[in-house]
């Protein structure tokens, strides 16, 4: 491992993260690191902290102590939405879109231009934003439900709407929580084939529980257990580490 | 919904059919005691219009909105008693060239915050911004904090009763209970007689407008979009990258503004102001017209005010018992049965009977009354 | 504006206006019990509330008047029935809205917020058109009258003392029901979880039903003891509903401990303070504090930090 090395080539530098709720420590004296252009994926049972790692690094949830560096700016000390301009991406567990607005509109919103209030007042529509909407929404396959209320999308729909939401937003990490949950077996298919695509020029930090799925994209891999890490590296060497089988078979 | 005019052609037309409504049927047909009735409620119209922009778009719901309307009129009220108070009209007070309650209470001076309300131009800037800086206040104190939903209605509950409590107890500074009465001109023109009455009536219908006008604006521009986002997924909206508590602010902010214009053209067009309009009980009642127009519609927001007005006067005219349970009822149904109040009966069942009777080729979705987003208080579940 | 005081004169202020604050203390602890059962446990808002109080009050009212014509011999123990009788009246109603109206509105705290606001409006009218508009009061039993000497120069009122007893008494048995009960373990069971709360065998329609009839019914009690010391009218309760607001959301909602510190907190700064200046800034006052304090602590004063 790289301990001791400056992480000045690191794009995400997580270093002694602790957070606990009311003395419970979600997350303990946790450090880690992720290049640009690297695919890392955290895995580890039920209640190991990998959520809680995200909403860290979003600003979701207040660090107890350590710090976060993106870009060398620290994290810990910004609010959500300068964490976002900064260049951080976060989809959630949930498909979270805006019912009540249509698809054209879900992406709009997303667009990275006029997010202060005079902004969001002077916003116009112009060739720009319609093109780039088109453009991702043809890749979220939903080009032919730009008009339609985000309501009536599918649930792998509204997945992929997120994701696109993301997309649009540009991030230079993108954070996606199981991703690939709760989908029909060709919408995982699909899904893949997206997210193959849409890693391509940034970095990515992963969570999710299918195996499969982990192999396929994971350049490495971060287990949790019990808010620390348990081992790191290749998914051979993951799957080879003793420590590992021991907490997902030991129980 | 993908264009991004302010109005689109239906909207206009539900804008003009108001227009004519206001400007040539109510005037031709009400005489002047009716019509200054009217010009009251209408003051009313424009809290409701703040509420459509603040609580249906934004989710944020002000049960203070009294407060703003209070300040917004007692402002106004303060410039026009100055006037009343000249030193001639005065002659008998031990003091004379200060109002009268203030004669009453002992002060012998005109307190320095009354001063620059002698200067018209001070009133009118005054009217928009000590409502709009004491919103400004309250919103960044409770939104930078994520204070919202229950606690931000229970918040503004308690500083409409602080200040409605402060008024009456301050009586040498405010007028106490029976307000500010007695204002008679307005840079020396009277505004009680009929002709004046009429006049302010239709300068009030004018503003209304352009108000309208700005609520359109906003609802159509990106920010409005934004304010529905928020009401349905706040933190999807801060994790793209807004800062939610701004957008709150300002929605509360551009409410606050619109209930103050209406207190200013309430204590011109009726001619005294008082703590009865500022409370906890008012500022509820002022929800209700929102409710009953659909809390999601600009021009609804206008009708239920007027409607439920009117019904308030007949009722409580004839029947005061009544009333009270009209009133009551009124709040559950609109929000059992009709969560998008009158403009949802039109665009569900009315507009679609027309469109029907016509056989006209124009499509349904684009009615001018409705949004197609629904509202937070829709049939859930 | 402690300058014409001595540190002794001081003193004895504290005392005596503290004895008046207790009184207080006690209408807004009885208030915000059941307030705070409905808003912390359910996370309703019941602009109602007062009126649940006052349909108690009435209750007493007319139970006494009952003793008065057919059993003056009784008249002495008439409250003990009053309170019961209240709390089953308001427990009864409060059920009823629930079935009616609140459940159909757990999604939109809002609405319910304007709802009941409705309902209150309805139940004041119901009240004037039954009662009268005006206000009726009760003729306190010979033995609630005077007051009890505790030392030399300090008195405490009966009346006064008997419901501040009564408020520790209903204290305890909503602490005992809430924390101790197999019924509170369901209650609690269903706010941490409602869906998980649902699947082990727990009815939480039913749960949620009688949680508001609890809440209601301690209304009821709390406008018994409210006879006592003021008299009744169709919009007393109106009077109390943002103050008691205060209180419970000021101790930081599901916190019992953090309801009864900070009634006591407000009804003491509230009393003091108005010794020195008139009632109304004194209430001014007050509520400028509690929502400046709620401005920089939202969550109110006991409330745990939680993951959401």
């Amino acid at each position: 491992m790289l301990i001791g090395h400056k992480p000045k080539e690191f794009l995400l530098a997580v270093e002694a993260l602790t957070v606990s709720f009311d003395g419970f420590k979600a997350v303990n004296d946790l450090s880690f690191y992720v290049e640009e252009n690297e695919i890392r994926v955290i895995i580890g049972p039920n209640g190991a902290g990998k959520t809680t790692v995200l909403d860290l690094i979003c600003g979701k949830t207040k660090a107890t102590s350590g710090s976060i560096q993106f870009h060398g700016q620290e994290l810990t000390k910004l609010k959500e939405n300068q964490i976002v301009q900064a260049g951080v991406g976060r989809k959630f567990q949930t498909p979270s879109i805006y019912d009540d607005l249509t698809v054209f509109e879900n992406l709009e919103i997303s667009f990275p231009r006029g997010r202060t209030v005079f902004g969001a007042l002077t916003f116009t529509r112009d060739t720009i934003v319609r093109d780039r909407v088109h453009e991702v929404a043809e890749m979220i396959f939903l080009k032919d439900r730009l008009n339609m209320s985000a309501e009536l999308l599918s649930h792998g729909q509204k997945q992929w709407l997120e994701i696109g939401m993301l997309l649009i937003q540009d991030p230079e990490l993108l954070m996606l929580d199981e991703p690939v949950a709760g989908m029909s077996v060709s919408e995982r298919v699909k899904t893949a084939e997206l997210l193959n695509r849409i890693i391509k020029d940034r970095s990515v930090l992963v969570i999710e529980h299918d195996m499969k799925f982990v192999e396929d994209i994971a350049h490495k891999v971060t287990v949790l257990h019990q808010g620390q890490i348990l081992s790191e590296g290749t998914m051979d060497h993951v799957k080879n580490d003793p420590k590992v089988i021991e907490v997902y078979l030991g129980h | 919904m993908t264009d991004n005019r302010f109005v689109n052609r239906s909207e206009l037309i539900g804008i003009l059919l108001l227009a004519v409504f206001l400007v040539v049927i109510l005037p031709l047909c009400l005489d002047v005691f009716r019509l200054n009735l009217v010009a009251k409620y209408l003051t009313y119209a424009f809290v409701a219009l703040g509420l459509v922009i603040c609580w249906g778009y934004g989710g944020i719901l002000s049960l203070g909105q009294g407060v703003f309307f209070g300040l917004g009129g007692y402002c106004m009220a303060m410039f026009l008693k100055l006037e009343a108070s000249s030193v001639e009209n005065t002659k008998i007070q031990s003091t004379p060239g200060i109002p009268d309650f203030m004669d009453w209470n002992q002060i012998t001076s005109l307190p320095l915050f009354w001063k620059p309300f002698h200067s018209l131009s001070f009133t009118i800037a005054a009217v928009i911004l000590v409502p709009g800086i004491f919103a400004l206040i309250i919103g960044a104190a409770m939104f930078k904090r994520r204070v919202g939903g229950t606690y931000f209605a229970i918040i503004t509950q308690a500083v409409a009763a602080i200040l409605t409590i402060l008024i009456v107890g301050q009586q040498g500074y405010t007028g106490g209970i029976n307000g500010m009465t007695d204002l008679r001109t307005l840079k020396g023109w009277d505004i009680r007689p009929d002709h004046a009455k009429i006049v302010l009536y239709f300068f009030e219908v004018g503003c209304l407008f352009v108000c309208i006008f700005i609520a359109q604006f906003i609802r159509h521009s990106k920010l409005g979009r934004i304010l529905v986002a928020m009401r349905d997924k706040e933190d999807r909206v801060r994790f793209s990258g807004y800062s939610v508590a701004n957008f709150k602010i300002f929605a509360f902010c551009v409410a606050a503004i619109f209930a103050a214009i209406g207190g200013a053209m309430f204590a011109l067009n009726v001619g005294f102001m008082s703590p009865s309009f500022v409370g906890i009980v008012p500022s509820i009642e002022m929800v209700i017209y929102t409710a009953v127009g659909g809390r999601l519609s600009i021009l609804g927001a206008v009708y239920g005010t007027l409607l439920v007005n009117f019904a308030k006067t007949s009722l409580s005219e004839s029947f005061p018992e009544l009333w009270l349970f009209g009133l009551g009822g009124l709040f559950i149904a609109v929000v059992l049965a009709f969560p998008n109040g009158l403009a949802g009966i039109w665009g569900d069942y009315v507009h679609p009977r027309i469109d029907r009777l016509i056989n006209s080729s124009k499509p349904k979705s684009g009615d001018g009354w409705t949004d197609s987003s629904v509202a937070d208080g829709a049939p859930a579940e | 504006m402690f300058g014409d005081y001595s540190i002794g004169d001081l003193g004895s202020i504290f005392v005596m206006q503290g004895f008046a604050g207790l009184i207080l203390f006690s209408v807004y602890v009885l208030m915000a019990l059941g307030l705070a059962i409905i808003f912390g446990q359910m996370g309703v808002i019941n602009m109602a509330h007062g009126e649940f109080m006052i349909l108690g009050a009435y209750v007493t009212w007319m139970t006494s008047n009952l003793f008065q014509s057919y059993l003056p011999g009784l008249f002495g123990g008439y409250f003990f029935l009053a309170m019961i009788l209240a709390f089953f009246a308001s427990g009864a109603l409060g059920m009823l809205v629930e079935w009616a109206l609140i459940r159909h509105l757990y999604k939109r705290p809002l609405d319910t917020l304007l709802a009941t606001w409705g309902l209150s409006l309805i139940l004041q009218q119901a009240y004037r058109s039954i009662f009268g508009a005006r206000e009726v009061g009760v003729e306190l039993p010979q033995w609630m009258l005077g007051s009890l000497r505790v030392t030399e120069s300090i008195e405490v009122p009966i009346n006064g003392a008997f419901v501040m007893a009564l408020t520790l008494l209903i204290t305890m048995a909503v602490a005992y029901i809430m924390y101790k009960s197999r019924w509170g373990r369901q209650v609690r069971a269903v706010v941490q979880n409602r869906i998980m709360a649902g699947a082990v065998g727990i009815n939480t329609e039913k749960v949620d039903r009688y949680t508001f009839g609890l809440g209601c019914g301690i209304a009821g009690v709390a406008g018994s003891a409210f006879t006592m010391i003021g008299s009744t009218g169709p919009t007393s309760g109106q009077l109390y509903i943002v103050d008691t607001f205060l209180v419970v959301v000021f101790g930081g909602a599901a916190s019992l401990i953090g309801t009864i510190a900070s009634a006591f907190s407000i009804s003491q700064t509230q009393s003091t303070l108005e010794f020195f200046m008139s009632g109304s800034m004194a209430k001014v006052l007050t509520l400028l504090a509690v929502v400046g304090i709620l401005m920089l602590r939202p969550q109110g004063l006991f409330a745990l930090k939680v993951r959401k």
